[in-house]
């Protein structure tokens, strides 16, 4: 659905642990989030082009703000179920993960992408370029709540239109030595408590009006 | 780090050692012939799909690097 991104950012790491290297005691990188509440490998397997494929599954906290615990209580009791799907291509040195949240789904799905590789102009260091998605169908419903208040409107505005010709209408039916000039004079100030599309209807309605009493007469 | 079935912990931390090592000294090295982890691996995933299933966790049918397809590549 419709949101927001992506946001890049690009940033150096430590080391890409190379032949002859001491290896990073986690690889891949594992988060150290204390909200991460549990961590599981559920898929892995080597490619025949010798790539690492792996699955992660991590739940953590789900760190809702008060306001929103209020609007959608659903969520509160439930941890956020993240999976991370990772790539690992030692001959090219380079490494992919994705990740996205696959429960508080209808709320919102945060997805990122991260591609570690060689930094090129210092082959020492890990470059990680990250993106990043966030989608909502809450910016669907807040466009539905524009909408829906946009077609209230425009009916409320056609509502006091209508009422106003009617009332003109009876103004002009029971008293006719009026004269249409003070008739539109005192429906013009009624329109100004409404809408300007009102008081534009109104000019329209008395010109027309004019032009009838000219052909009774 | 635990994991999700309470009782998979101790399974997982087993699995994890044994491919944590097979990982540095072999796969980066572009040695990944024979995997030494697979029997612990399967009691591992034995236990966790299990506790999986019974959470109710919706990780099925999930295609790898699924929703990623769907992401124009960064051109930088």
């Amino acid at each position: 659905g419709p949101g927001a991104g992506p946001g890049r950012g690009r940033r150096s790491l430590g080391r890409w642990p190379g032949p002859g290297r001491a290896p990073i005691s986690d690889a891949p990188p594992r988060p150290r989030s204390k909200h991460v509440l549990t961590e599981d490998i559920v898929h892995r397997e080597v490619t025949p082009d010798q790539k690492l494929l792996s699955r992660r599954l991590l739940t953590k906290t789900n760190r809702m703000p008060r306001w929103a615990e209020r609007f959608f209580p659903a969520n509160v009791a439930h941890s956020v179920y993240i999976l991370e799907d990772s790539i690992v291509d030692p001959q090219n040195q380079t490494m992919t993960t994705f990740t996205w949240n696959i429960n508080h789904a209808r709320l919102m799905v945060v997805e990122e992408r991260c591609v570690y590789c060689v930094n090129p102009e210092n082959s020492g260091w890990t470059e990680v370029q990250r993106e990043a998605w966030i989608s909502s169908s809450l910016f669907g419903i807040s466009r539905a709540v524009q909408e829906f208040g946009l077609a209230r409107f425009k009916s409320n505005v056609t509502k006091s239109t209508k009422g106003f010709e009617y009332a003109l209408a009876r103004i002009q039916g029971e008293a006719p030595s009026k004269t249409l000039v003070e008739t539109a004079k005192q429906a013009t100030e009624k329109a100004k408590e409404t809408a300007l599309a009102a008081t534009e209807k109104a000019k329209d309605l008395a010109s027309k009006a004019a032009t009838k009493k000219q052909q009774y007469m | 780090m635990n994991s999700v079935g309470e009782a998979c912990t101790e399974l997982k931390r087993e699995y994890d050692q044994c491919f944590n090592r097979w990982f540095a000294e072999k796969f980066l090295k572009g040695e990944s012939a024979g995997d030494p982890c697979v029997q612990l691996f399967k009691r591992y995933q034995l236990c966790v799909q299990k506790a999986i299933k019974e959470k109710d966790i919706p990780i099925e049918g999930l295609e790898f690097m699924g929703p990623s397809k769907g992401k124009a590549e960064n051109s930088s």
